[in-house]
């Protein structure tokens, strides 16, 4: 009795799973599925908030979809035809228009008309105000990115009016509007926000760690961290033309093998943050995948030495390294040529391009010569630091290096470094030798090298270099107005900082996406996260 | 029984005692700085001491521990800082999917070791005593995420059987509202029957490369286990009193043969769950493994001691459910015991 009764259920069971799957494919989900993009990636958002303790990478993403900032930078076409952002030209998002007062001592914004949050609430200046004030108070990596365009007390904040909003300058800065169109200067809805602030909580940065209080192109429809993340268009979007991809399914992938196999077969629409090979194997493929390939602006990979401590507190040992460096090798066996060469420079140092090649090339005889006039022909013995993180670039790079080391008699042993880790030994700055890349989002040489040649010793100065030529150079081109004295200011900041070399640029790393050849209107951004607005599969 | 039971339990509150304890040193004794770490890219000094003050990490040793179990005592198992979330909230949701993926995986096993490990013992030298050999040995000597891998590439890549290794689910469904937060079962208590069978389709690489792998005790352990019974005297009398071969293999060795294979199922059961994280990095399954690595990884210690406590209390209820499974075969067994 019971067994035909099983045999009749599974058969029932099997039957209709196969008609269910069969009836699935009605031509309504094929909308659905051009209206949908599939993103996976090795790593998703930690939270919703990128003002937030330890937010990621991929939080930035979620800030820049889901909320407006006041201003935003214009787009341009590159040589190689793929799109990017232009630093050089502001344009309005949640800002309708801005003046600069004549005097030259504050800006006046006036917001966009009609422009809601995606709870429906107008926006107004009062929200521009609270978040402002929360970028500031929440510490850490907002508080010195606002800094960082010398915006750094609530006092320079002023609301005219619902649709007005002035901020005061501290001094006359020109990273000051440029760092309003930046992720961070997010504008949130504050009387939303403020209704899940508690007592301890002022700034409710317990509640919009997992929900968002924005009024961008994107709502996020679900959130599970480590897992997935899926956006949905906020219809009502006033701050530019509307999205045309009215869902984003945004995956967690840890295998990037896994996640190459997916793109190649269909499955998913882009990946990010693949190994060099990969991504110079797929641009090469010919099939249904594409590859956009923009160098990562004011980014360079780098060997960095600390002149702190002897033998590399002496310039002519130094130089023997950076004339020693396999730089052709690193560039083809690492990074599988997906990057721009930063050695060899036949001219010299102009002022007006950043990144800018060194003078260094491949040169044993030079390099000998300069160990030599040290006095240590001998060699010694160091160790050369990475992040394990890092890697699948970095190890063959610093085994390439040993080698080449060895020729000079350094004898090099390699320390791997743990990705928790390194911060903290970055920090510590006690490691003769590493390896590391760094990049500065807003698109200037002299913010570069405030961060990492500069004597104020931030944590990227991670050589620990210090020359007061350097610094006032750095200082003033920061504030500097005529065009001319700005060139030959960073062109001789560039200069003491290769002829000294405490680090020697390698290259220029490729900021790199894969995707099907069907999705159109990519655009790269400083920040290297995904910009879905612009998307569109044909 | 019920005594028992409760006795077994309140035995088991000073180990996890100790396991609190040790967690709570351990994780502090780990290389790194969660303070530099969370810092972020533009971390000077400065914002790491903030933040450092921030997490309460400059207070002393015996002051965070004091909090951390107040917290405990209020169910509150911390923030995991990388996510964001609450720790219990976490496991919770990423808990059943482990399990759920482990349970498969082990269902497969026993469904397939436990035949081949009885016919093997009863036919000893047999081709099926090879095959079984064969089996074990090759599951065994491949590594989890190669078999993993490889099965991705077969039936996914080039045969394109599989589905993509996408996690629970295709992201163009939306997973059935949690009850129990196994998806097979959620889905067909709303009788979603295209979900049931997608999350049974996103299962089965998973679930066979776990099976294959641990095929290899559980077969091994029941051969042997049979094989010593097999020979024993009260075989030998059942034999010689006339009974069928079916009765003898089945009503009296297997059962008495079956002890050893409950502990070595017990003890894979546990291991795996721990341990599949390779499995789940390789699927993207947003397991518990995968979520204590990245943990560990990024010195977040909250969600270290939460995944060491849950695994801890699971042992307990693990062990706690093979004895009394051991009663329930053998009732020379008892619990106190």
């Amino acid at each position: 009795m019971i067994i035909p009764f099983i045999k009749r259920a599974v058969l029932w069971l099997l039957s209709s799973t196969l008609l269910t799957g069969i009836a699935m494919a009605p031509a309504g989900a094929q909308d659905k599925r051009k209206e949908t993009l599939i993103v996976a990636n090795e790593t998703s958002p930690n939270m919703l908030d990128i003002h937030g303790v330890g937010a990621n990478r991929p939080a930035y993403a979620v800030a820049w979809m889901s909320y407006d900032r006041l201003l935003t930078f214009g787009k341009k076409k590159l040589a190689n035809g793929v799109a990017s952002y232009d630093f050089t030209k502001l344009e309005p998002e949640l800002a309708e228009s801005w003046e600069v007062a004549k005097d030259g001592s504050s800006v006046t914004f006036k917001l966009r008309k009609g422009a809601t949050f995606h709870d429906g609430t107008p926006v107004t200046a009062k929200d521009v105000k609270w978040s402002f004030e929360r970028a500031l108070a929440m510490g850490g990596f907002p508080t010195f990115q606002m800094k960082a365009g010398s915006i750094e007390k609530a006092e320079q904040f002023e609301v005219l009016d619902d649709q007005t909003f002035r901020l005061k300058f501290l001094r006359r800065d020109k990273m000051t509007l440029p760092d309003l169109a930046v992720p961070v200067a997010s504008i949130y809805n504050s009387e939303l926000a403020k209704r899940h602030a508690t007592p301890e909580d002022p700034w409710a940065a317990v509640w919009l760690k997992n929900n968002t209080a924005g009024g961008g192109a994107y709502k996020v429809e679900s959130y599970k961290p480590g897992q997935e993340i899926t956006y949905a268009r906020f219809d009502a979007w006033k701050s530019g033309p509307l999205p045309k991809l009215s869902r984003v399914i945004q995956r967690e992938v840890p295998s990037a093998g896994n996640r190459r196999a997916l793109l190649s077969r269909g499955d998913i629409d882009m990946t990010y943050d693949m190994p060099p090979k990969d991504f110079a194997e797929m641009s090469q493929e010919k099939g249904n995948v594409k590859v956009a390939s923009v160098p990562a602006e004011n980014s360079l990979f780098y060997l960095g030495m600390n002149v702190s401590k002897p033998p590399f507190d002496n310039a002519k040992v130094r130089q023997a390294v950076a004339y020693v460096l396999p730089y052709e090798s690193i560039m083809q066996t690492a990074m599988y040529g997906r990057g721009v060469p930063m050695y060899g420079a036949v001219k010299p140092v102009t002022g007006a391009d950043w990144p800018t090649a060194t003078p260094y090339a491949t040169n044993l005889a030079k390099a000998k010569q300069l160990m030599k006039e040290a006095g240590v022909e001998n060699g010694f013995e160091t160790t050369l630091s990475f992040d394990l993180g890092q890697g699948t670039v970095s190890e063959p790079t610093a085994i390439l290096i040993q080698e080449a080391l060895a020729q000079i008699n350094i004898k090099t042993s390699i320390n791997k470094v743990p990705g928790s880790n390194w911060r903290s030994a970055l920090l510590k700055k006690d490691m003769p030798m590493i390896i590391n890349r760094f990049g500065g989002w807003l698109n200037y040489p002299e913010y570069f090298f405030f961060w990492t040649y500069h004597g104020q010793n931030a944590v990227f100065n991670t050589m620990s270099y210090k020359s007061s030529g350097l610094d006032k150079m750095v200082d003033s081109a920061r504030f500097e107005t005529d065009k001319t004295a700005y060139q030959q200011q960073v062109k001789t900041f560039i200069n003491i900082a290769y002829s000294d070399a405490p680090r020697v640029p390698l290259l220029q790393p490729m900021a790199d996406v894969a995707m099907q050849k069907h999705v159109q209107g990519y655009t790269y951004w400083f920040h290297m996260q995904p910009d879905y607005r612009q998307l569109f599969k044909n | 029984m019920l005594t028992s039971i409760l006795k077994r339990l309140v035995g088991a509150i000073p180990n996890i005692i100790g396991v609190i304890v040790v967690t709570f040193l351990l994780t502090r004794a780990l290389p790194g700085d969660p303070a530099a770490f969370f810092a972020g890219p533009a971390g000077t000094a400065e914002a790491v001491e903030q933040i450092r003050e921030k997490l309460g990490l400059n207070r002393s040793l015996l002051v965070q521990f004091g909090l951390y179990l107040r917290d405990l005592a209020q169910g509150d198992w911390g923030v995991s800082l990388s996510t964001g979330q609450p720790v219990l909230n976490e496991l919770v949701t990423r808990l059943p999917a482990s399990l759920e993926l482990t349970l498969i995986g082990l269902l497969l096993a026993v469904v397939i070791a436990i035949p081949l490990g009885v016919l093997a013992a009863t036919r000893p030298d047999s081709w099926i005593d090879h095959l079984c050999r064969g089996i074990t040995t090759a599951g065994v000597s491949l590594p989890t995420f190669f078999t993993g891998m490889l099965l991705a590439y077969v039936f996914y890549f080039l045969l394109g059987w599989a589905p993509p290794p996408l996690g629970r689910l295709d992201p163009y469904l939306s997973a059935p509202p949690s009850v129990t937060h196994f998806y097979l079962i959620d889905s067909l208590l709303i009788g979603d029957l295209e979900v049931f069978w997608a999350a049974l389709r996103q299962l089965a690489l998973p679930s066979i490369t776990l099976a294959l792998f641990v095929l290899a005790p559980l077969a091994r352990m029941t051969r042997a286990s049979m094989l010593g019974v097999l020979s024993a005297d009260f075989i030998r009398t059942a034999r010689a009193s006339g009974l069928s071969s079916g009765t003898v293999i089945f009503g009296y060795a297997f059962r008495n043969a079956l002890l050893p294979v409950m502990t070595t199922l017990g003890m894979v059961f546990s291991f795996l769950l721990g341990s599949n994280v390779l499995v789940e990095k390789v699927f993207a399954w947003p397991g518990i493994g995968s979520f204590a690595i990245e943990a560990l990884v990024s010195s977040d210690y909250a969600p270290v001691q939460g995944f060491v406590l849950v695994m801890a209390l699971l042992y307990v209820l693990l062990n706690l459910t093979i004895d009394i499974a051991y009663g329930l075969i053998d009732p020379r067994v008892r619990l106190e015991g």
